[in-house]
Formats: structure tokens, sequence, C-alpha cells
């Protein structure tokens, strides 16, 4: 079958281990630069902030901070972006975010059908599994399934809420907070909130499960 | 366009691998691919839409066998060829071979990294009164286009009930065409399981995606 690596396989070629395709996209990054459109060092730049700065912590605030301030949870349902931006500690957030909770009737879970739309800015970028045709396929027809490939079972009476990611908004899920976190502060909450329970493919931990 | 890309409610692709404790990038070079689409779109190149456009016309044995990064790095060269902004002879050469063209907001410099860490606004002022309200039922049109659109074949002919109005948003079909922003009012549009997936489907799933104007007729 056709793959995307292999036209050229210049491993052999120069007895590199380097990858045809990291050898491509090393090409093209020359080209851009000698041309003039982009420096190398701004590219940098994008790189670092995500490899560093914007990730599932930025959310993780959010929901603990929905978890312990009523005031702020109506106000991140009733208009997320705003919400968030109103925080302020937390990188600049974009336009058309939208905060779903999950209750005990209702489980939320998001997806992008068509490609990989993910609320970047809250949770970083998305992992592989998102992107991949099995969540992508199952999602909206078999959420069950999906939910026990990662170790989740729901009652069979709650309902399950699929949200498919085709425009421009980007949806956070506000998981359950569990019991036993009574008194808590907002940096140790935090610690509860996982990247998947803010996707809707698993719940926060349980506080026995941090040390 | 009816592509692979479109895979909600496929068969057949196996179990979701989760990868615990995944790192944000697993070869260097993802990450190069990431930042130069990322730049060159902020330059003007290209809009988010017709990014994706360019992956969704990828053959669909290449788009099946690529990795994420892969396919972005395919896409993406494929924008700079049409564009003339990098020639074919130039990707053989592995350099330049003649200086760049302008681009629409110039070359991407530092300056400009704060700008692609925060999305845009897609929200635009509305040319006419929202047609549907909350609680509206309404059906997806079955329409197959053979350009861009986000209107997903898994929803086409059901019926379904207006949830949320979300305001007037650039119109990905047009905006991929190069047909410019022709801004549309946009809805959460909520399908019951057995309207999707028929009889045997999990009577307890509902499933929304976010639907343009011009997806919906009145049910």
């Amino acid at each position: 079958m056709a793959s995307p690596d292999d036209d050229h396989d210049h491993r052999h070629e120069h007895g590199s281990e380097l990858s045809a395709t990291q050898l491509r996209v090393r090409a093209l990054e020359t080209i851009l630069t000698e041309k003039g459109y982009v420096d190398p060092a701004a590219l940098d730049a994008i790189i670092e902030a995500y490899e560093t700065k914007i990730g599932p912590h930025n959310g993780a605030r959010v929901v603990a901070k929905a978890w312990t301030d009523p005031a702020f949870k109506r106000a991140l349902l009733d208009d997320a972006s705003k919400a968030v931006g109103a925080l302020g500690h937390t990188s600049r957030v974009g336009d058309h975010l939208v905060a779903v909770e999950n209750t005990p009737k209702t489980h939320n879970m998001v997806v992008c059908t068509l490609c990989s739309c993910y609320p970047w800015e809250m949770l970083g970028l998305p992992p592989v599994w998102y992107k991949a045709a099995p969540y992508r396929s199952r999602a909206v027809k078999d959420p069950r399934g999906v939910l026990a490939d990662f170790g989740v079972t729901l009652p069979r009476d709650t309902a399950i809420r699929v949200w498919d990611s085709t425009a421009e908004t980007r949806f956070l899920v506000l998981p359950m907070r569990p019991a036993g976190t009574e008194g808590w502060s907002e940096d140790k909450l935090a610690l509860l909130v996982t990247r998947d329970s803010m996707i809707g493919t698993g719940l926060a931990r349980m506080p026995g499960e941090i040390a | 366009m009816d592509g692979v890309h479109d895979m909600g409610g496929m068969d057949g692709f196996g179990t979701v691998l989760p990868e615990p404790n995944e790192p944000v990038f697993h070869e260097g070079w993802e990450s190069r691919v990431l930042a130069m689409n990322r730049a060159m779109g902020a330059a003007g190149s290209w809009s988010i839409d017709m990014a994706r456009f360019s992956r969704e016309q990828l053959p669909p044995p290449i788009y099946l066998a690529a990795t994420y990064y892969q396919r972005w790095f395919l896409g993406m060269r494929q924008m700079l060829l049409d564009r003339g902004l990098v020639d074919a002879d130039e990707v053989a050469a592995g350099h330049a071979l003649r200086p760049g063209k302008p681009l629409p907001r110039g070359p991407f410099t530092r300056n400009d990294v704060v700008r692609v860490l925060t999305r845009g606004t897609y929200g635009r002022p509305a040319p006419a009164p929202a047609r549907f309200q909350a609680g509206d039922r309404v059906r997806a049109k079955n329409i197959h286009p053979r350009t861009h659109t986000r209107l997903p074949r898994y929803v086409r002919g059901h019926a379904g009930v207006v949830e949320r109005v979300h305001g007037c948003h650039v119109f990905p079909d047009t905006v991929a065409a190069g047909e410019g922003e022709n801004p549309q009012w946009l809805y959460t549009v909520v399908f019951e399981s057995r309207e999707l997936w028929g009889p045997d489907a999990d009577p307890t799933l509902t499933v929304s995606i976010d639907a343009f104007e011009p997806y919906l007729d009145p049910a």
C-alpha cells in the first residue's frame, strides 16, 4: 500500500538514521527561511510555548476554581471565554469556548470526527489518540465502548452526551468533584483534574490517588 | 467532500490506545511542522479551513497511512506549491532558488508569536436575523458538496433539535473555497442516538454537532 514516507528513502542513500519525513521537513524549513517567510527563532518560540506553558494545567486550574466558587462556575457555564479571560492567571483564551458540566445524570464527552478540534489554550495540544481514527470514528456511535478502552464504566442509566466539534466552538468538560475533598484548596484540587477528565474520556482522580 | 476524514460512525478502526505520560511531540520534526503551519497561516498564506481542506484532499490511502503530523506536512507543502510560495524545483533541491513572494501579513517574526498562541475570533455581525431558535426541530440537509464542508455525513438527512444559538460565524464552506467569510448563524443541534444509528443504538446517547444555518432545514 502507498505510504506517505516511501517516495525517496534517504536513510539508505545517506546511511543516516534520519527518516525521509525528517529530512523533508528540514528541507522545507530551510526553503521557508531562505525565502524570508519565517524566522526559525520564532518557530522555536511557538514550540517552547506548547512544550512548557500551554497544557492541561491551564484547564485544571479553571475546573478547580469552578469546584470552589459557585459564582465563577455559573459564569463559566454561561460564557467560558469571558469567565476564563476574567481570571487572568491562565494564558489568553480565544472566543467561543464552551464549558459543559458532568453530573450524576449526564456525562459529556468531546470529539472532533472531521479533524482534531480541541481547546488548545485550556488543554495544550491533543494526544495522538484524540486525532486518530479509532476515537474519531467510534465516539459518536459507541461512547461506552470508547470509555471502556479508557477503563471507565458509567452507570447504565447515566445519559451520555457527545459533542462533535464541527465549528470553531471549543468544548471543555467540567468533571464532577470527587467526594472526600471538602475544604481542599484550589491548588490541591487542581491535582485531581486530569486531561482526560476535561475531554470526558476519564473522571477526576480520587483523593487517594494523589500523594 | 465525502472523504475518509469524515470518520464519525465508521467501524473497523479498532480500539482507542491511550498512551501513558504521552510527550507533547514524539519526534522533533513534528514540532517544526506544527510551528511552520501556524506561522505561515498567521502570515496570511491560508486560513484554518483551507489548511483542513488541504489535508482532506490527500488520497485516502495516504491519509489513512500517515501520522497526524505527516498529514499536516503533506497538506502544507501542497498549499505552498498551489500558491506559488514555494516551487517544485525548490522542494527537489531542498533550498530556495529564487526570492520569496510578499505574504499578506509579512514575514513571520518573534513579534508575531503571541498572536498564534491565542485562537482568533470567528464571530461576525449578523447580515440577517437567525432563522432558528433554541427548541426548534431541524433536519440536516442531505448535501454532498465536492468541496470543504463541516457537516459530517452521519447526520445528513437526520432530524434534531436546536439547543444553543452561538451567533454568526465565518462560514468554512466558502472560506475554504476562497469565496470569502460569508458569515452564517451557528447552532448546536442535538440528535437522538436512534435517529442516527437505528433501533439498536444506545438509548442513553445523544450527539450534537455545531451546524451552520445553510446546513439546516426546518423539520
